[in-house]
């Protein structure tokens, strides 16, 4: 493993580049595709509000592989991972047109841990709602 | 109706070896958007001292719940399936999956418990690979939403 953060070049407080991710009708049925998740609940609109949901939602796990990006992107190396987890708070609710939704996500340094580990606090939003919560990951620098 | 408490601490028999291709691999990366190379170039997963390409780290959900929907299903719990959602996920890591990896997965239910009339349910996924070396454990939380009043 061979991250191309150093441990010693981090402090508690650290910010890592914050992203945003489109996500589009053709990205859901992409990812069910990849995943094997078929929920209707991610592609089918009339069979979403049905059940009560606004509109066709993102699949909790494609956003949390989106989040987790501000990590691997910032270590280099997504082998250095060492946890990950997250509450699925709110869905990521995915308009049929051009322009879907997009997911932000920004992560800081939380604190330094033993073995040359951190933990980083990420926080993601779509539409101006926070879409996870307690999503933490801990990664092992060089 | 509550679900039955003695349901915890229950572990299911191994699933069958799931083999991790290269091209899944690809295919789930591209899913997600992702460009690094260590999830498609051999030689630049080997440059940060993998043996072969790796996945992502969310990628081994698609495996770890496959397994859990053999608890979820089991007719013996009585899970209403159609009104589960997802509530936390958590992964800890020994080493990421990588590609040629033949992984099982060994699921616990590790809670059982009834909130304002919804059924939550912890399954733990120790995921190991065909050595018996312990490569993931994937914790899922699923909750039952209460059915609406008739």
């Amino acid at each position: 493993m061979t991250a191309q953060i150093a441990y010693a070049d981090v402090e508690v407080g650290t910010e890592l580049p914050a992203q945003t991710f489109p996500v589009t009708r053709a990205t859901l049925v992409q990812y069910a595709g990849a995943s094997g998740d078929f929920n209707p609940i991610h592609w089918n609109e009339k069979f979403a509000k049905e059940v009560g949901l606004p509109d066709v939602i993102a699949h909790g796990m494609f956003t949390m592989a989106e989040a987790i990006r501000v990590v691997t992107d910032w270590v280099g190396d997504p082998g250095a991972v060492v946890e990950y987890g997250v509450r699925f708070t709110k869905p990521v609710v995915v308009p049929n047109d051009d322009q879907g939704a997009t997911i932000e996500v920004s992560g800081k340094v939380a604190a330094k841990l033993d073995d040359n580990t951190v933990r980083v606090d990420l926080t993601a939003t779509s539409a101006g709602q926070k879409v996870l919560g307690m999503s933490r990951a801990v990664v092992r620098l060089a | 109706m509550a679900l039955d408490q003695s349901f915890v601490g229950r572990t299911y028999p191994p699933t069958e070896p799931y083999e991790v291709g290269r091209e899944k691999i690809r295919e789930f990366a591209e899913a997600v958007g992702d460009a690094n190379p260590a999830y498609t170039d051999q030689e630049a997963a080997k440059a940060l001292g993998h043996p072969d390409v790796i996945a992502p780290p969310t990628f081994v959900f698609a495996i770890t719940f496959k397994a859990a929907r053999q608890v979820v299903a089991d007719p013996q719990l009585g899970l209403d399936y159609s009104r589960v959602v997802h509530g936390d996920q958590k992964f800890a890591y020994r080493r990421p999956v990588r590609a040629g990896d033949r992984l099982t997965v060994t699921s616990t239910i590790e809670a059982v418990k009834s909130m304002a009339g919804n059924d939550i349910l912890d399954v733990r996924g120790e995921v190991h690979d065909e050595a018996g070396e312990h490569v993931v454990t994937a914790w899922t939380k699923l909750v039952a939403r209460a059915a609406e009043e008739a």
